[in-house]
């Protein structure tokens, strides 16, 4: 199915909830609020014309001049063989935005609709502080438990130590004189 | 040997033990299986019949620390890895041997500067013997980082040291 398609589809399910859709480039994507995606995400995947049955990536962004936090999710709807020994095919493929407030990023989780999601939401909690409601293990997955801050936020500030392990920000003060 | 440190002068004796004692030391590093990044690859590599760091004595690969003498520490340490590798160090048994190959494990390498995970050179966590350099080291450099340890080995007695060299090595 063309990503015009897919998008009109969701348009016409969800009006108020879709707010932006771009169906060309290389890219093709609908941006849609937060407040509801967890019920649009089971429609993507429930929906027997759309069929997005597994989620291949959550890429976070961080938009520091918007103060926006975006979490990108590039569905992917598998394609059973028509004929016995035919090869499995992408049916559809479509990318889904949610935008939010960088100092109060609060997504719901959609780990329950796709498992993939569950480590993918961790890693976007831990690199840029996108709070997913809902999930089920909200831990860091990368940095240490008690590391503080995100580290692939645009502001972030390097730590000057680690449990006495010198660390540092710029050249020449990087590394201690002995 | 720590019985044995600093108790004697140096005589005929003594640094006939160091000879062999030394030789039996430096002809059998038996380093910990421990690789943690892509230098790690380069370790294998020099572990194989190509290179085959059998020649030197030093190609029983241990799994425990407490088997081992020799920690090359191949690859990238984090911060969250350089909790394990004080501890992996201080389980091994004197005496021990350390040897940080590739540049991450020198200076931080490709992470120096946005590196922010990246521990800026592992010893500043544990103490290095060794430095091997390159990104990551040709199975030839590593051997010549082995060949250098060797040397320092040899170097080494359990003769009484004067009291100002004690202090000042």
């Amino acid at each position: 199915m063309a990503p015009e398609a897919i998008l009109k589809i969701l348009q016409e399910t969800f009006p108020d909830e879709v707010t932006e859709v771009m169906p060309e480039g290389v890219h093709p994507h609908a941006v849609v609020r937060p407040d509801r995606w967890h019920d649009i995400a089971l429609f993507l995947r429930d929906d027997e014309r759309l069929g997005f049955d597994w989620l291949r990536c959550i890429s976070g962004v961080d938009h520091i001049e918007d103060k926006l936090l975006t979490a990108v999710y590039d569905l992917h709807a598998t394609g059973k063989p028509d004929t016995p020994g035919a090869m499995w095919h992408v049916r559809n493929e479509i990318a889904i935005k949610v935008h939010v407030d960088r100092d109060n990023a609060h997504i719901p989780s959609v780990a329950d609709v796709w498992p993939t999601a569950d480590w993918h939401e961790r890693e976007a909690y831990d690199l840029l502080g996108i709070i997913f409601d809902g999930h089920p293990d909200p831990r860091r997955i990368l940095c240490c438990d008690d590391w503080v801050g995100h580290p692939l936020r645009k502001d972030y500030e390097f730590p000057l130590e680690y449990h006495g392990i010198p660390a540092v920000t710029e050249y020449g003060q990087t590394r201690p004189q002995h | 040997m720590s019985w044995l440190e600093n108790r004697f002068e140096d005589n005929l004796i003594i640094t006939s033990l160091d000879w062999a004692i030394n030789w039996a030391r430096r002809s059998s590093i038996w380093p910990l299986t421990f690789g943690i990044a892509c230098c790690a690859i380069e370790m294998m590599a020099t572990g194989a019949s190509r290179f085959d760091i059998d020649r030197f004595g030093a190609g029983a690969y241990r799994p425990t620390p407490r088997q081992a003498d020799l920690m090359i520490v191949a690859g990238t340490v984090t911060y969250k890895m350089a909790s394990r590798i004080v501890r992996l160090y201080n389980q091994m048994p004197e005496p021990k041997w350390v040897m940080a190959m590739g540049a991450c494990t020198i200076g931080g390498g490709p992470y120096f500067k946005h590196g922010y995970h990246v521990v800026k050179g592992v010893d500043l966590v544990v103490p290095v013997d060794v430095y091997v350099p390159g990104c990551p080291p040709r199975p030839e450099a590593l051997l010549e980082g082995l060949m250098r340890l060797q040397d320092k080995i040899r170097r080494q007695t359990f003769a009484r040291q004067p009291v100002e060299a004690a202090t000042s090595a």
